[in-house]
């Protein structure tokens, strides 16, 4: 176990309260009317008509524009701060920085740094808090912000991860700290692994820096009326920033309201309150006026976390006959100038995957003078996959076994990793594979390419990736408020926040399973600490398969109160009845049949108040989705272009819950693979400054529509699993952009026998590649 | 911009000078220029401090305002903070993101590039104008159908690259309606279901209702 790792997305063991009650849970679904069905989103009228209001959209007639000044240094103490002249330029309301009264405050949140400040005299990277800035208007907030004048020592940084250890490079913290962890996992014996292996091979690969950068800035709004604060906020977790800020700024819970009903992508960047969220709050009570604090564009780039980058080894064994016999990892990488999951869970796959008796990961965690990390959709699994997929192919190629065979050969159906070995409560990999390689033609798809004209400029190739998300299981602790009206529309209250995966949609359709009621009748309210019942972060693919047994439970307490009211009214005992399109119908005669707004006890009472929470997870047994992805590019050699031409995803994370946004999720997360194949990378000047070069979407290149094939087909694997939870979903959210930029890679490969090791793909260094790789022949 | 103002922004201290100022803006200048309104009929030798309100009149969905804006604010922030319409996104506020385009005379442009006041005389439609009252327009119910988005946050920037896109080219071709809307990022990756919302929004704006 990880449980460093594993606590970000469950709280632990400890007693929950359930409903039902233990033993009385309700059977799996079998044929649904609602669940699966592509619908679109309860929500799906106020995204597109601009009424959906997100932290970004608040405003009053009395706001105040906040900005925060960062340090334009990699590395520097401040010796002072003269905010004289800020303050009398135009518009300005206040300035707050470490030396106002009441913000000398702790920032606890950098793990393995239990003392450090909101405002540190030593900003270890660029973009650390410097000063706040309120003002009428984001333009003289930036003139004033600028106005301020620092007095820096500028020190030496080491900005790249592969020098920090190397004694001539300069040390994040004195007097010599370079490593902020490491980290051994072992199991067998690598040596004995090695030497039963027919063919060993070892290679060195990397994956670049990539950045979140949702397209809604960090930011929030504070407002405080006398001593209680209330804060819109950008986030994939309410309760979590309210905790937060109630921690630093010393506050009880209950005098911090968050809200966060609608955000613009979060990606994992938006897990956690920034330190912009206390100086909005500290700028808000100092000036007795709500502020709206966004970060810019280039500030977003700087300091809200990122996929950090990755030095990997891997040695893997293998017998002829595709047995995998010993592997051994090891990662070098970095979570910025403080220890912050720089090597988080990078060597998962390597560990659980594939069937392996001898396995060594060896992972480095190294201080540099960057932002921070953070957990980036799947933290570790791309990268890890980048080395492990890759490897993969090329044993693969060397025992001459289909890619798919050897990777069928070696499917675990336990965890490996864990201690005890678990099972799994379900494994659709096998099917995953063999799905996906039928509906891609997998096997006619390399003949093509292996028989295609060698003096094409334009090559052909195909690739496939696989995986498992070490978590999205989900679990308790969730508590679902379900309101059924007397004219038999509901409302649903429901903590967690939708971050545009469709969750308040899924729910809605839970609920209309259980309760007949049109998903458009179902109002959801969500995301508020000061209105909807407590709900974990957002995370690790863990929303479904969290809420949904919830609202499931929620609903059957709804129907259990329906019933007996009915049951009452119609002398009917409550076993005997059903609920069907709005209708309370008794089994033995039809025709005493009742519309719910006819029901006289359910009109007096005005409501029926339904609550659910989600039990535990199953002992002994363990909840992982798993996933293949196969692809097919064509590479300009003359140019070194690479233009993907289809993508095929069989994943397994359980039962689909919304064909519509299943599919969206799918296409989503292999949209953001190829960004970390193929155009993603944070540059920082390693000669010079330190500092972030690309630092906008200019520099820093998202996919866009033009990067993006026209066909990506989604086959949904579902295990039918009645063990993971009552309603059968796990995650899907990661997965599905785990083997992308490995399948893409080994796509790469097939077509021009370049072996890729690190990305980006991109024709200038393809092109570079193709070059040696023309000398050396 | 800051209180030292250097000679290659308009050559004294505490402003720019018209000249500097519309030089430092741009070709976009010009259309404020030839628009004719409060701010570009000051003589050429007055000096405009950032702080300067000028009076404009923007036509924005049919409907005409009277503002009072510095000549230094962009359309998007005019359209957001000033005039509440909030359904043009702000993204990165440099040209990059397309979550701020807004039709200029029917043509999609990045409102976060236009200065409220070379918007003075252009009809300017954003998001909230391609509703028909409370009903979604043809595009938007497209986007709806087809689950076109995830977030929502570069939706309205999509939606109306899509029209503007549509009123020039009614039928699009799969290799136009991407590069309708290449200029629009979308993060959560929902590109695909982007281009078969902009199919299916041709066949809405042709008539050709029915099921998706």
């Amino acid at each position: 176990m990880k449980d460093q790792d594993e606590s970000l997305y469950y709280v632990g063991d400890f007693p929950v309260p359930e409903s039902p009650e233990p033993g009385q849970e309700p059977k799996p679904w079998g044929k649904t009317r609602v669940i699966g069905k592509p619908i679109p989103r309860v929500d799906a009228y106020e995204r597109v008509s601009g009424a959906a209001v997100y932290t970004s959209d608040v405003t009053f007639s009395d706001i105040l524009y906040g900005v925060v000044l960062g340090s334009p240094y990699a590395n520097a103490k401040v010796r002072s701060i003269d905010v004289a002249s800020a303050l009398k330029m135009p518009g300005v309301h206040a300035i707050l920085t470490g030396s106002t009264k009441g913000a000398d405050l702790v920032w606890p949140y950098v793990w393995g740094k239990d003392k450090a400040k909101l405002f540190d005299p030593h900003c270890r990277y660029e973009g650390d808090l410097i000063a706040g800035v309120c003002v009428e208007t984001p333009y003289q907030a930036w003139d004033s912000a600028r106005a301020i004048k620092v007095d820096y020592e500028v020190l030496p940084f080491v900005s790249d991860e592969r020098k920090a250890l190397d004694p001539k490079s300069k040390a994040v913290e004195a007097p010599d700290k370079r490593v902020a962890k490491t980290e051994k996992y072992e199991r067998g014996n690598l040596e004995k692994g090695f030497a039963e292996a027919d063919i060993v091979l070892e290679t060195e690969y990397r994956t670049e820096c990539q950045i979140q950068t949702p397209i809604e800035p960090h930011g929030c709004v504070a407002k405080w009326d006398g001593d209680h604060l209330t804060l819109w906020h950008s986030t994939q977790g309410v309760f979590y920033i309210q905790q937060q800020v109630a921690e630093v700024l010393g506050i009880p819970l209950s005098k911090v309201r968050v809200i966060g009903r609608y955000m613009g992508g979060g990606f994992g960047s938006k897990l956690e309150a920034g330190k912009y969220t206390i100086v909005a709050a500290l700028l808000a009570k100092m000036t007795g006026r709500p502020v709206k604090l966004l970060l810019s564009r280039e500030e977003t780039f700087l300091v809200t976390g990122n996929r950090p980058p990755s030095n990997m080894k891997l040695k893997a064994g293998v017998k002829k006959d595709g047995t995998l016999t010993a592997l051994h990892f090891t990662v070098l990488g970095t979570g910025g100038a403080y220890e912050s999951g720089g090597i988080s869970l990078t060597d998962w796959l390597v560990r659980d995957l594939y069937t392996c008796p001898n396995v060594m990961c060896e992972s480095t965690e190294v201080l540099i003078n960057a932002g921070l990390t953070c957990p980036f959709r799947a933290p570790g699994h791309p990268q890890g996959a980048w080395a492990l997929e890759q490897m993969m192919d090329s044993l693969s190629e060397k025992i001459g076994m289909d890619p798919v065979e050897f990777r069928l050969k070696n499917i675990p159906s336990f965890s490996q990793a864990r201690q005890g070995n678990p099972p799994y409560t379900t494994t659709g990999l096998k099917e995953c594979l063999e799905q996906g390689a039928k509906a891609f033609g997998w096997e006619e798809a390399r003949k093509k390419t292996a028989q295609q004209d060698k003096d094409n400029p334009v090559r052909s190739g195909v690739g496939m990736g696989a995986c498992l998300w070490f978590v999205g299981g989900g679990g308790p602790p969730s508590t679902i408020v379900l309101k059924l009206f007397a004219d038999g529309s509901a409302n649903l209250n429901m903590g967690a926040s939708d971050l545009g995966t469709g969750t308040k949609t899924i729910m809605a359709m839970v609920v209309s399973e259980e309760l007949g009621i049109k998903p458009d009748k179902i109002q959801v309210e969500n995301a508020d600490t000061g209105s909807t019942q407590f709900a974990t972060r957002s995370g690790g693919s863990k929303t479904i398969p969290t809420e949904s047994p919830a609202v499931r439970a929620a609903a059957i307490d709804v129907k259990r109160q329906l019933f007996q009211i009915a049951a009452e009214e119609l002398k009917v005992p409550a076993s005997n009845l059903a609920l069907q399109n709005g209708e309370i119908i008794p089994n033995a005669d039809q025709s005493k049949k009742v519309k719910l707004n006819k029901l006289e006890a359910l009109k007096k009472r005005g409501v029926i108040i339904g609550i659910g929470y989600r039990g535990p997870n199953p002992e002994k047994k363990w909840v992982n989705p798993f996933a293949a992805q196969f692809c097919e590019v064509k590479v300009d050699t003359r140019t070194g272009e690479v233009r993907i031409v289809r993508f095929f995803a069989a994943h397994d994370s359980g039962r689909v819950m919304n064909r519509l946004t299943y599919d969206n999720q799918v296409i989503g997360g292999i949209t953001m693979g190829i960004g970390l194949a193929m155009t993603e990378m944070r540059v920082l000047d390693h000669n010079e400054t330190g500092k972030v070069v690309s630092r906008n979407w200019h520099d820093y290149k998202l996919p866009t529509a033009l990067d993006v094939p026209w066909e990506i087909v989604s086959i949904a694997i579902d295990p039918n699993d009645t063990e993971a939870n009552t309603t059968g979903a796990k995650g899907l959210g990661e997965p599905v952009t785990i083997p992308t930029a490995a399948a893409i890679a080994n796509a790469v490969y097939n077509a021009t026998g370049i072996r890729i090791t690190n990305t980006p793909i991109n024709p200038l260094q393809l092109s570079r590649l193709m070059a040696e790789h023309k000398t050396r022949r | 911009m800051n209180n030292e103002s250097d000679e290659k922004n308009g050559g004294s201290s505490g402003g720019v000078t018209r000249r500097g100022f519309f030089a430092s803006v741009g070709a976009g200048a010009v259309v404020a220029a030839t628009a004719g309104h409060a701010v570009a009929q000051k003589t050429a030798e007055e000096i405009i401090k950032p702080e300067d309100m000028g009076k404009i009149t923007l036509l924005v969905n049919g409907r005409k305002h009277k503002l009072l804006v510095e000549p230094r604010w962009s359309l998007l922030f005019v359209l957001r903070e000033k005039l509440g319409l909030n359904g043009t996104k702000v993204g990165c506020e440099r040209g990059e993101c397309g979550a701020c385009t807004v039709l200029v005379d029917g043509a999609p442009q990045y409102a976060c590039m236009i200065l409220a006041v070379e918007a003075e005389g252009c009809s300017i439609t954003t998001l909230e104008g391609l509703m028909n009252g409370e009903e979604l327009g043809p595009v938007q119910q497209a986007f709806v159908e087809h689950d076109a988005f995830q977030c929502g946050y570069c939706t309205p920037g999509q939606v109306v690259a899509v029209e503007g896109l549509l009123r020039k080219n009614p039928n699009p071709t799969d290799e136009e309606i991407r590069r309708g809307v290449s200029g629009n990022l979308c993060r959560c990756g929902s590109y695909m279901h982007i281009f078969k919302a902009a199919h299916r929004a041709a066949d809405l704006k042709r008539g050709k209702g029915g099921a998706s």
